[in-house]
């Protein structure tokens, strides 16, 4: 892990615990409980397509089946909340090593409609079998941990948000490692790598595994706190949206997904005040925001902030 | 090109922090009542006529000078069909805006998804959807009340007239939504208690646009009648279909039919339709001394001078909530236990849009198979069946 | 006999309008490498805007059917010139793609706002009974949705391969760089690739309404449908989309009939992915032409 991003590490702990101290206000941390949520998924797709160049729109579907596996384990066959979890995304892992196999053969759109595919058929088998089928079905337990159960809307704050934080500990060595480096070549060029006698396919599985990872253990805290789980919140429509929070928030940094799914999460809740409009201002926004800002928010904060900097030590040497 | 994108960061910045400003206090205390309807998305045709209803009642009471002189504020929510957005809304509508009660959410899921929240908060839910297990088991939904009818009801009603016209084999078409599915669940479980049998059991999606691969089947099977549960396009898709397949025998639609605009897209099609509907529909054709007729006929007049549009039976659902809501606070002011205990005991023998209310500590919906007429479609108009 | 007959009209029905998008998506594939996931949203525009002009302000059939490709057409227009055209220099892909989902919010915002969420439909080209065929039965509008289907077909097959235009646009489609260096302006091959796109889109709304109505919100749905039947046949290729198109209708047809409705759209997903993992430039794809493009 490189400087930079230790000390971004750093802040961002001390952010994650202080923020709570500073508000009460059980709405902002609920938001704030999404956005997490929503970031875990982010940064594994982010790590997918920004490290590896693979398109996958089939995220919401390891989200289900991390939600649906965890859920249903813990309600109806009364196992411990984090043994559901871990089994949860084990089943969502060899999904991905299922899919990934036979996919990673495909490029660019067409590996993009066969992920949609898959995402589109667990969200059929969820809509068909799952328990209560579309009407969705609740009661599902809190998370708890050590015998400890978690209510409170804070607690759960501090839990995802630590999950982040470990997650982005984990990422940020995994990419500095010879994987991440490897990972980049692939991006760049895949022939390149190839001749360096770098197993690529088995790569790719590897991190497809882990985007699937990411987002099946989001999909299980989901779950925990909601305590209600209908198949409507995993259709492809969280797919696009996840990709959307990834492209907005920057491909090209890891830290990108994070800056996304601020954005995304938090974008319809204040647009609430335009009522009608509020789908228009939200179409209106995105559109802007990708044609102007094309690198993403991460990338081009980066930009503003190493000119201004540049430019204040060039004075002082001269 | 580079200024607009510095442009773009700092609107998207400026925006993020907009949320986390609190909002300024109200010098006058109104009285504050949340909402959260389905006002886009895939169940927006619910959410439409409930907003409106809402917006209408809320202005009609503050200009006759509002709930015991005070103010009422009625802050409506879209959850976007969604649930994580209808948990976001009631947190806000709890958190920030401090309300006594909440109206909603339009769909089943939503609102199961605020169980949890509502009695967290300690704040009373008067949905305005119609799954059975919003409000049961009635014990631990201490706090949560429904204005809807149980599907249950509107099969019984079905089945009741089939059974008299000796109607024993039917095909069900369901959509793949809450509504159809909890339809479904309904249609097959009540079905051996009234001697019916269903000989073929098929479904589509939201957005199909044929249907005729599955009526053909129905027909296949041997089906004396068609039962359709669906809400929005698919019904009369379905009706269409229906009618070019020349299948017949009867079809029959959920009360989600009861809309003037589904007998004008289905045209000729649509004669014949029999539906189990509230009276909402059918107000003009209801004896005068029937208890719901002078209150829905001032709220159809009233919607349709507003809105120039036909009122629903589902904005119905939300004129019940908001009222039973009204009454309490009027009736025992600003306190949401109280409120509660208002809504589960003195809720009785009271007339709403969706029938006659009798609400109690076993039963925190109150409406029965009576709140439906057998309706069908004939020249271009509603007919009560008898 | 009359059963499947039934079937495969219920499916040739839905295969067209998925055919169309497909053809839209090709299009524009060609000359961009891009996916318009608008496309789907052109579909509503013509079925939306054909019942403004025809039942709203009472025009004639002909002139609202005109009037309706233009608006479409413009609208395809505006939206090339505005975001694809000064994306286009720097070639990043995903992010174009991005902006036409993007635009595809934007404009099922702008018809909610106008037509609100109801939906809509007006009578069938012609009027009369539906035809009977050996037991099955199928409207008359289904006949017209198809027969505009192939028309569309034929007219595409002549443009491109007889007009100068059209091969312009065709040889954009094989190599970009050496499109241009023939001479091909490729800003104006990419601009008429988004107008015919959307012409097209919206003809298959303008045929379809009349059968299964339409509203604000159907756009997503046919744009996921018609890219499966686009990748299915091969991108790029028309006979391709068009095959992908009436396969996954009639697959879903005949799942509803023989299998179960309720794993129609789950059954001809399955299918698609096993084509993909068995044929991964889809039926008519060129395994060759796919390693040189990167999307």
């Amino acid at each position: 892990m490189n400087r930079e991003n230790a000390i971004a590490i750093l802040l961002l702990t001390i952010l994650v615990f202080l923020f709570p101290q500073l508000t009460t206000d059980n709405y902002i941390l609920t938001v704030g409980i999404f956005i997490g949520i929503n970031s875990i998924v982010a940064i594994g797709l982010t790590i997918l397509m920004g490290y590896a160049g693979q398109i996958s729109l089939g995220q919401a579907g390891f989200y289900g089946i991390g939600a649906y596996v965890s859920a249903i384990l813990s309600l109806s066959y009364g196992l411990p909340v984090m043994l559901s979890i871990i089994t949860a995304i084990a089943v969502a892992s060899i999904a991905a090593t299922l899919l990934a196999i036979p996919s990673l053969r495909l490029k660019g759109h067409y590996l993009a409609v066969a992920t949609l595919g898959f995402g589109e058929i667990i969200h059929i088998i969820i809509n068909e079998w799952g328990p209560g089928g579309p009407s969705g079905f609740g009661d599902i337990p809190h998370f708890s941990i050590f015998g400890y159960t978690l209510q409170s809307t804070v607690e759960y704050f501090y839990l995802i948000w630590i999950c982040i934080i470990l997650i982005m500990i984990f990422s940020l060595n995994l990419l500095n490692s010879m994987t991440g480096k490897a990972l980049r070549a692939i991006h760049d060029s895949e022939i390149a790598t190839l001749t360096l006698g770098i197993n690529i396919t088995f790569l790719k599985i590897k991190v497809f595994v882990l985007s699937a990872v990411y987002a099946s253990l989001a999909g299980a805290l989901y779950a925990h706190y909601v305590t209600f789980l209908s198949p409507s919140g995993f259709s492809l429509f969280y797919s696009v949206l996840v990709l959307m929070m990834v492209v907005i928030g920057g491909i090209s940094n890891i830290w990108g997904g994070i800056a996304g799914a601020i954005i995304i999460t938090i974008l319809p809740e204040v647009l609430r005040g335009f009522k009608e409009f509020d789908i228009l201002m939200y179409g209106l926004i995105l559109t802007l925001s990708l044609l102007f800002m094309r690198k993403g928010i991460v990338p081009m904060v980066i930009d503003v902030f190493r000119n201004k900097f540049l430019i204040k030590i060039r004075k002082n040497d001269a | 090109m580079k200024g607009l994108g510095k442009l773009c960061l700092c609107l998207l910045i400026f925006l993020v922090f907009t949320f986390f400003t609190p909002i300024t206090s109200h010098c006058k205390e109104p009285y504050r009542i949340g909402a959260i309807f389905s006002v886009t998305g895939a169940a927006s045709f619910l959410g439409e006529p409930e907003k409106n209803t809402v917006l209408m009642l809320a202005e009609q009471i503050n200009k006759s000078g509002g709930i015991n002189g005070h103010p009422l504020e009625v802050i409506i929510e879209d959850s976007k069909s969604d649930e994580t957005q209808a948990v976001l809304a009631a947190k806000k509508l709890l958190e920030k805006d401090k309300v006594l009660a909440i109206i909603g959410p339009s769909t089943t899921g939503e609102s199961m998804a605020l169980v949890p929240i509502m009695t967290q908060a300690k704040t009373p839910l008067i949905s305005a959807a119609a799954g059975a297990n919003i409000t049961q088991p009635v014990k631990e939904r201490y706090w949560i009340f429904k204005t809807a009818q149980y599907d249950t009801s509107a099969v019984e009603a079905i089945y009741t007239y089939m059974k008299k016209r000796g109607i024993k084999k039917v095909g069900i078409l369901t959509i793949t939504t809450g509504f159809g599915d909890s339809g479904r669940k309904a249609l097959t479980e009540l079905a051996s208690k009234f001697g019916i049998s269903i000989v073929a059991d098929e479904r589509y999606g939201p957005k199909d646009t044929d249907m005729t691969a599955q009526l053909t089947k129905i027909k296949a099977a041997g089906a004396q009648a068609v039962i359709n549960w669906s809400i929005g396009p698919g019904q009369v898709i379905v009706t269409k279909n229906w009618y070019a397949l020349k299948m017949g025998i009867p079809l029959f639609q959920s009360h989600g039919w009861g809309s003037k605009k589904n007998i004008e897209l289905a045209g000729k099609a649509a004669e014949g339709v029999i539906a189990p509907l509230g009276r909402l529909v059918v107000w003009n054709k209801l004896p005068d001394k029937h208890p719901q007729k002078a209150l829905l006929k001032k709220y159809a007049t009233d919607y349709e001078q507003r809105f120039k549009a036909e009122p629903s039976t589902f904005g119905g659902h939300a004129y019940d909530a908001f009222m039973i809501v009204v009454e309490a606070i009027k009736k025992v002011g600003p306190d949401k236990q109280k409120i509660r205990d208002y809504i589960e005991n003195k809720i009785k023998k009271w007339p709403g849009t969706g029938g006659i209310f009798n609400m109690s500590p076993n039963d925190h919906c109150g409406l029965d198979v009576s709140a439906f007429e057998m309706v069908i479609v004939k020249n271009g108009d509603w007919e009560i069946l008898k | 006999m009359t059963l499947l007959l039934q079937f495969l009209f219920s499916g040739l029905t839905t295969g067209s309008v998925y055919a169309l998008v497909g053809i839209g998506f090709n299009i524009v594939y060609n000359s961009t490498s891009i996916i318009n996931l608008a496309q789907g949203e052109f579909v509503v525009i013509g079925g939306l805007m054909m019942w403004f002009f025809l039942e709203g302000m009472q025009f004639p059939f002909s002139v609202s059917f005109s009037l309706t490709l233009l608006t479409a057409a413009v609208i395809g227009l505006i939206m090339e010139r505005l975001t694809i055209k000064p994306l286009l220099k720097k070639g990043d892909l995903l992010l174009m793609i991005m902006v036409t989902i993007a635009i595809s919010i934007l404009i099922r915002g702008i018809l909610m706002f106008k037509f609100g969420k109801d939906p809509y439909t007006y009578p069938a080209f012609t009027e009369g009974e539906p035809i009977n065929f050996y037991g099955a039965v199928i409207t008359q509008q289904t006949l017209w949705v198809i027969g505009i289907t192939v028309l569309c077909i034929i007219l595409l097959y002549l443009f491109f391969n007889k007009t100068m235009t059209g091969r312009a646009m065709r040889a954009c489609s094989i190599n970009i760089r050496a499109a241009r260096l023939m001479g091909i302006n490729v800003s104006k091959v990419v601009m008429l690739s988004f107008i015919i796109s959307s012409v097209i889109g919206a003809l298959g709304g303008i045929a379809i309404t009349p059968i299964s109505l339409m509203e604000y919100d159907k756009g997503a749905m046919l744009s996921v449908k018609g890219f499966c039947a686009a990748i299915m046949g091969g991108l790029g290729r028309n006979r391709g989309a068009v095959a992908g198109g009436f396969s996954i209708g009639i697959l879903e047809a005949l799942t509803a009939g023989y299998i179960h409705s309720g794993f129609k759209d789950a059954i001809a997903l399955l299918i698609m992915l096993f084509i993909l993992f068995v044929k991964p430039a889809g039926i008519f794809g060129k395994a060759e032409i796919m390693k040189l493009r990167k999307f």
